[in-house]
């Protein structure tokens, strides 16, 4: 039986956190920004073609989620080996929580806990780029719409590139249904990592759930905003801007073993069996590794 | 084969006159023929050189006649109007725009000495929506149709063309999708809107923004009209920045409304004849479009020489900073300086009042 295997449990336990850096004085870190201010009120930064500002992902929006992953969250982050190094990656993960938080832990984890600090580059839905403010803090953030043209010339440069497949049908799903995993799209992502042979790592991500459980939606509120959801949490919209604060959940995010595709050629892209069989696959290791973190974590506030 | 006769449209705009001079100092070109409603201006007509201008409308079929008397064997379209200021309203735009390309094909089609079309499209066929692909190669197609406009006039145009070269198979043409220009000479839409000292943009979008240096655009046009490229071909610098980059380079404050407000700000400075925001370039200003040219690089045999961060560099010599960059680095600077004196100062303190860690107890090694 192949799939039984031994999982250690709380496998960091052993071994510190790589992340933590000497700390700034003050002084250098009032320096620092200021450097930064002068930076950016003269425009002397370098952006990409997806709108990708590194200087004020690094600065600016990595800090301001950084308290979030390790106080809030404290994300525990596991198999970090199968990412690699250097070169295209697709790393497909399972999505929930009412609001993207999720894609933002596991960009900050595969940047500050991976070795390399790699760049997740995040596949959206057009409606995140259609939004005021947040499509463009999106883009500066390096995500991109979720297309396969997209996909493909960031997997052909060499960048990690993030995708949910169950796009709003996984976020927005009610809370009774958490971590079951919804229907994969039509394995678009599958597609663009065959045609560029760049490898899929499947990613299980457990605490998000919990951060806004949503257990009403309003469509007449979805409808009239036009978004695909609006929800009702047990704190949104009884409380007002209170309830915009996430429940202090336990995350777990697990990176799996990748599953190789350069050797199918970028022909197989054409072939709706395999497509269909390798977007079953993943789903189904993703669900299995849910279920192995789910065992793992002692309570749902860790 | 250099073509003989040339015949460039719009040759009284800077671009077109700046190609049709470029292509009479060409001593392998017989004749260079420029063809616009309006003459060129003194100083303009001064560069031209020994081009012949003919003050033509192409929406007359006169021009068939100018084609055969001179029996012309490429004809360079530009005369093709982005803004309906310059034009004297949409209507009129429109007209000139399809029409005159409509005349124009017509005649070429007649005509048994024209073998090459150049035809300067735009990147704007594209469109600008939240769907969009990152990056347009010229295979793609533009996600949310344009709707009016400039766009929408190109993407009559250029569609006028193919079927043009269908029915004419050994006519090359070459569609040249420009980004937007940008550059100390050159008058575009882009330059003028970036002239005001404030410029509004909208609130909560940063469009993705390419750049074409003038000199660049003129290099490509040139070797369209004298090399044997046909196809379709995307034109633009190497890199992108953001508007809101773009704004903070050039020195210029940024004023981000609201959509509805800018729709309002759009039709005050149209009627003042400062800027024109078209719906479909406030779009553009929302999503921006990045082009692939990597076709211009490898197949056409052109890499621009300005990128466009370089590009943008050599406009702003010619547009004084509302901001200075030096001024910001300055009050920074001296914000900083002032930091590191006050840290300085604490720290003194901070020594003073903390008592000296203890001297670690001496071990006698010596006696070992």
């Amino acid at each position: 039986m192949p799939e039984a295997r031994v999982i250690p449990l709380r496998p960091e336990d052993d071994e510190p956190r790589a992340s933590p850096r000497p700390a700034a004085s003050w002084e250098e870190q009032v320096a620092g920004g200021l450097e930064f201010l002068s930076r950016r009120l003269t425009g002397d930064y370098e952006t990409d073609e997806f709108g990708f500002d590194p200087d004020l992902t690094d600065h600016l929006l990595m800090p301001l989620l950084r308290p979030l992953f390790e106080r809030w969250f404290r994300v525990e982050t596991q198999g970090l080996e199968n990412v690699p190094a250097t070169g295209g990656g697709l790393v497909v993960a399972n999505h929930s929580g009412t609001v993207p938080v999720d894609a933002m832990m596991t960009t900050v984890a595969l940047h500050d806990d991976h070795p390399a600090r790699r760049r997740l580059r995040l596949l959206g839905a057009d409606l995140v780029f259609d939004l005021p403010v947040v499509g463009s803090v999106a883009r500066k953030l390096g995500s991109t719409l979720a297309c396969n043209e997209d996909a493909e010339r960031l997997l052909t440069a060499g960048e990690l590139v993030g995708v949910f497949p169950e796009g709003f049908k996984g976020i927005g799903k009610p809370f009774r249904e958490r971590y079951t995993l919804q229907r994969f799209g039509r394995g678009g992502f599958v597609t663009a990592a065959l045609r560029t042979g760049a490898p899929i790592i499947p990613c299980a991500i457990v605490g998000a759930e919990e951060i806004y459980p949503l257990i009403g939606n309003s469509r007449t509120l979805a409808r009239l905003l036009g978004l695909p959801y609006f929800p009702i949490t047990p704190t949104f919209p009884a409380l007002g801007p209170l309830g915009l604060v996430p429940l202090p959940s336990k995350w777990l995010i697990a990176f799996g073993e990748p599953i190789e595709t350069a050797s199918y050629g970028p022909a197989a892209a054409e072939d709706p069996m395999l497509v269909f069989n390798l977007t079953d696959q993943v789903r189904e290791t993703i669900q299995q590794s849910l279920y192995q973190l789910l065992l793992q974590r002692p309570s749902v506030w860790g | 084969m250099p073509p003989a006769v040339v015949l460039v449209t719009g040759v009284s705009r800077w671009l077109g006159g700046a190609l049709a001079a470029e292509l009479a100092r060409d001593p392998a070109i017989e004749r260079v023929i420029g063809v616009d409603t309006v003459p060129p201006s003194t100083e303009l007509l001064r560069r031209l050189g020994r081009t012949e201008f003919v003050r033509a409308d192409i929406r007359n079929p006169l021009i068939g006649k100018v084609i055969a008397t001179a029996s012309v064997d490429t004809v360079v379209h530009m005369n093709i109007s982005a803004t309906p200021a310059g034009s004297g309203g949409r209507g009129l735009m429109k007209e000139l725009n399809v029409i005159g390309t409509m005349q124009l094909l017509a005649a070429c089609q007649r005509s048994t000495s024209v073998r090459r079309l150049v035809l300067k499209s735009t990147s704007a066929v594209y469109g600008a929506s939240s769907r969009d692909p990152a990056v347009f190669t010229e295979a793609m197609q533009a996600r949310r149709v344009p709707s009016g406009g400039f766009a929408k006039d190109s993407l009559d145009i250029e569609g006028y063309v193919r079927s043009f070269a269908r029915r004419r198979p050994d006519v090359g043409v070459a569609a040249l999708r420009f980004t937007n220009f940008i550059g100390p000479r050159i008058d575009s839409v882009l330059t003028s809107f970036l002239r005001m000292p404030v410029v509004p943009t909208a609130l909560g979008y940063d469009a993705r923004v390419q750049l074409l240096h003038e000199d660049d655009a003129l290099a490509v046009l040139a070797r369209a009209t004298t090399g044997d490229f046909a196809g379709t071909v995307n034109v633009g610098g190497s890199g992108t920045l953001l508007l809101s980059q773009v704004i903070r380079r050039l020195g210029r404050l940024q004023l981000p409304l609201p959509a509805p407000a800018l729709g309002s700000v759009g039709r005050l400075t149209r009627r003042l004849g400062l800027v024109d925001y078209s719906p479909e370039q406030m779009r553009f200003l929302n999503f921006g479009r990045v082009v692939d040219t990597t076709v211009l690089r490898r197949e056409f045999g052109y890499t621009p020489r300005y990128s466009t961060a370089e590009a943008l560099d050599d406009y702003a010599r010619t547009v004084p900073p509302v901001v200075p960059p030096e001024a910001v680095r300055a009050v920074t600077g001296s914000a900083a300086g002032l930091v590191h004196r006050v840290g300085a100062t604490a720290g003194a303190v901070g020594d003073r009042l903390r008592p000296a860690p203890a001297a670690p107890p001496l071990r006698a090694v010596r006696d070992a």
